[in-house]
């Protein structure tokens, strides 16, 4: 006999338990389905950035309404995340990557959006004392910063289930169809049915698409981080830069993030990744030369989560096009986690209503004309 | 010895010059293979033959006969024609068989067509109340600076626990005109039973005898408390003193020393980074890899030898560690000439006899492995309790690497070797499941601390990285 719900979720990412919890504080009873458990990939290993800066236009107004929800993070899922706003920083190491970041600030001034500030060296130094002195300035975005994003998922997960949610986790989904106006998957020897069904699966949504006739070019891909022992405080924002891959992100019990997006193995079959460290050589000569006083930190540990990546780095948001009742949240291309708590209320939003107040312009499925095998 | 140099491909790299490694290499070197060992330490021994060529100590008898073994072990290494690099610290291997390796402030990375892993055992975690105060410290780490440097604890000094390692220490501090206050043995009175039907097995092993004599010196007019099952180390900052459980009475020392063991475990760090897959051995209580005859292990190309393998001592390592070296040979180099191997099993059989009477034994007491108070520090690193452990499975982790994200639990410097196990088996407890299923940290290289000026120093270009040669 097979169990039904409201909606079918597949993933227990950030998106997937924050929709979750979205719909269910909106009184419908999701069930979600997570292969491994809340968090274990992407959501649960990223950098934690709650970052509003250097984002594409087309997310602005998701990552807006997001931010929204993170600065009342606790009255939301009862739990602060351990987030903090002590800001976010991308660093021009020379005058020439100074001219396209004054244009673009000033383009998103023009589309009404002042969240980015031009900064100079001065005002720099004050955020960022340790940073090298060569780097003339950068543009500062001072309500974002970072969270820690294991508890954050888990605090999303947990809220969910409490607000009435079905949190399957250990459950992988083993097929996908529709039968009529229901999905039906397999799961565990357990057979689910729902009307509408959300994929959130990340790296693993392609998967879930082609099983419903709309396959979407999503890749997984390995993004590394590293992590250092603890060093005496010397930086709050978290510091990017724009030629180089680097984020750069110091906790408050002293220990410093290395990430930016160099890519290790994936073997997305096996939850398996594979560090490459002659990329994460670069990303410790780019420490080395922007904060000297990093050069003697002990490194103590790598890793990569295995994310969703799409052809033009932006995520699929919205309701599909070839097939009733699926929406797709997906494709976050390793800067999903501040998105992850607005994407989810908008999904609510669309499966309640059928409309949202925030444009998802630009991050639909209808983008891609083939990605269903269509024309 | 060649003058070791990091050239960018090998066809063997070994891992550790315990007896495992040296055995190895030598086999393979011997073969003709281009066989290249890295080992952590200032000279070849391991653990077990610590500084063989280098000790202090004016009479390297009082170390026992054993430790004279480890010098033919190396003197056949020296001939072999293998490279060594010593002081060389391996934190990273993965499926392409790729390591990463540190020396003299300098990282390299280099390939291996094949890789031996002998990186040896741990000592077991060995969690009481106030096993973090200073004043106490593990026997293994006591008796590393009696064989490297010569030095004996001074004062009121007490050792606690079980195993060989426990007698092998008080006999070897004795000669070393080491004074101790008391023995305090955890041995559990009902392991007897379970290991009495090993003991045929046992009486034919070397072990027999050699135990029995070690034991009685060990003994003879030192205080020993036995059957032991509970402790407790106090002092404000410092230890002052243990209060004990034994046979159903209490009492309470006096100390400025103590010294703790229960057992060794294989040091599985480097094969787990690596994706080697492992399985817990209920009769160990730990985690070991899952190999084939030869030592292969779940990936292509990476063998493990030695106590890394499962815990059986330096004689069955150095057999291991020749098995694994033939199969290499065999694989790379078939034409070569190589000892049979039926031959060297059947000495590692031999080697093994009396391991299942010591596992069973010296199995320690759950109340030594799982601490029932809360208020135990469980990951000195991170200082997480056992009521902190216990409280994140009462919100939902399901195993230890939830632990890290709820906790920071094995997120220090040690990477989870000082609670690895600990906190396997309380949450397996907590949970009310198998050790197998709740499993382990998942590792990542690297598996030993190294600093980002060495990252930032790996030389790219496979050309540069043959130019990184040690003076």
């Amino acid at each position: 006999m097979s169990r039904t719900a409201d909606v079918l979720i597949v993933g227990g990412g950030i998106h997937g338990c924050a929709t979750a919890l979205h719909l269910a504080k909106a009184g419908a009873r999701p069930a979600l389905f997570e292969k491994d458990y809340a968090g274990r990939h992407a959501s649960g290993v990223n950098a934690g950035g709650v970052r509003q800066l250097a984002r594409d236009v087309a997310e602005i107004p998701l990552s807006i309404r997001a931010m929204g929800l993170w600065e009342n993070i606790a009255d939301l899922v009862d739990d602060d995340c351990g987030f903090d706003q002590h800001g976010q920083v991308l660093v021009a190491e020379s005058e020439a990557e100074l001219a396209p970041m004054r244009a673009r600030v000033a383009d998103l001034r023009a589309r009404g959006f002042t969240h980015e500030e031009m900064i100079d060296a001065a005002e720099l130094r004050r955020l960022a004392p340790a940073v090298a002195e060569t780097c003339p300035g950068g543009v500062v975005s001072r309500r974002a910063g970072a969270a820690d994003p294991a508890r954050t998922t888990t605090a999303f997960r947990r809220k969910a289930a409490a607000l009435g949610a079905m949190i399957h986790e250990g459950a992988r989904v083993e097929t996908v169809r529709k039968e009529g106006r229901d999905f039906v998957l397999d799961v565990g020897g357990q057979t689910w049915r729902a009307p509408v069904l959300v994929n959130a699966a990340g790296a693993w949504a392609g998967g879930v698409a082609a099983q419903l006739g709309e396959p979407i070019p999503v890749q997984p891909i390995a993004p590394m981080l590293m992590i250092t022992a603890r060093v005496p405080a010397f930086i709050k924002p978290v510091a990017i830069l724009r030629g180089r891959k680097l984020s750069f992100k110091q906790f408050a019990n002293g220990s410093v993030m290395i990430g930016g997006g160099h890519l290790g193995q994936v073997f997305p079959d096996e939850n398996a990744t594979v560090l490459d460290w002659r990329k994460l050589q670069e990303s410790a000569r780019t420490v080395w030369e922007l904060f000297p006083i990093m050069r003697g930190a002990t490194i103590l540990r790598a890793w990569a989560g295995i994310e969703g990546r799409m052809p033009d780095d932006l995520p699929i948001i919205g309701p599909s096009a070839r097939c009733e009742g699926l929406f797709h949240q997906c494709g976050f291309s390793a800067h999903g986690f501040q998105l992850g708590p607005g994407a989810g209320a908008v999904m609510a939003e669309l499966i309640a209503t059928g409309a949202t107040a925030t444009p998802l312009d630009g991050l639909q499925i209808t983008r891609f004309p083939h990605a269903g095998g269509l024309s | 010895m060649t003058a070791p140099a990091f050239a960018s491909s090998h066809d063997l790299v070994v891992v550790g010059a315990g007896p495992a490694g040296l055995a190895a290499a030598t086999l393979a070197a011997q073969a003709g293979l281009g066989t290249l060992l890295l080992d952590e330490n200032a000279s070849p021994g391991g653990q077990i033959y610590r500084a063989v060529t280098t000790t202090p100590l004016p009479d390297r008898a009082l170390l026992g006969p054993e430790f004279a073994q480890g010098g033919a072990l190396v003197e056949a290494f020296a001939r072999s024609g293998a490279a060594y690099v010593a002081g060389a610290t391996v934190w990273h291997l993965d499926r392409d068989l790729t390591l990463g390796v540190s020396a003299a402030g300098r990282a390299a990375l280099i390939k291996a067509r094949r890789v031996i892993l002998a990186t040896g055992a741990l000592e077991r975690p060995f969690p009481i109340p106030g096993w973090t105060l200073p004043g106490v410290m593990t026997i293994g780490a006591a008796q590393t600076l009696l064989k490297a440097s010569g030095m004996i604890p001074q004062g009121r000094v007490a050792l606690a626990g079980s195993g060989p390692l426990l007698w092998l220490y008080a006999a070897q501090l004795k000669r070393a005109g080491g004074r101790l206050a008391a023995i305090l043995d955890t041995t559990p009175r009902e392991n007897w039973r379970a290991a009495w039907r090993h003991m045929p097995d046992f009486l034919r092993s070397p072990y027999a005898f050699k135990g029995l004599k070690l034991t009685r010196e060990a003994r003879a007019g030192t205080r020993v408390i036995a059957n032991v099952t509970a402790l407790e180390a106090f002092g404000e900052g410092r230890l002052a003193g243990l209060r004990y459980a034994a046979g159903g009475k209490r009492g309470e020392l006096s100390l400025d020393a103590l010294l703790l063991h229960q057992g060794v475990v294989p040091n599985v760090n480097l094969a787990m980074a690596a994706g080697v897959a492992h399985r817990w051995d209920e009769a160990q209580a730990c985690f070991v890899p899952t190999l084939d005859a030869g030592g292969q292990s779940s990936v292509q190309g990476v063998s493990i030898a030695g106590d890394g393998a499962g815990i059986g001592g330096a004689e069955a390592a150095a057999e291991r560690g020749r098995l694994a070296a033939v199969a290499v040979v065999k694989a790379l180099k078939p034409e070569a000439s190589t000892p049979d191997a039926a031959a060297i099993a059947a000495a590692l059989a031999k080697a093994m006899r009396g391991r299942a009477f010591l596992d069973a034994l010296f199995r320690p007491a759950p109340a030594f492995r799982v601490p029932a108070r809360d208020e135990v520090i469980v990951c000195r690193c991170e200082e997480v309790s056992a009521g902190d452990i216990r409280a994140s499975v009462a919100i939902g982790a399901t195993g230890p690497n939830q632990l890290k994200a709820y906790r920071r639990a094995g997120m220090g410097p040690c990477q989870g070797r000082m609670c690895g196990l600990t906190v396997t088996e309380l949450m397996a407890q907590a949970r009310g499941k198998m050790a197998q299923e709740i499993g382990y940290y998942r590792l990542r290289s690297p598996v030993k601390p190294v600093t980002l000026d060495e990252i930032a120093s790996i030389q790219p270009d496979p050309a540069a990285i043959a130019a990184v040669v040690r003076e």
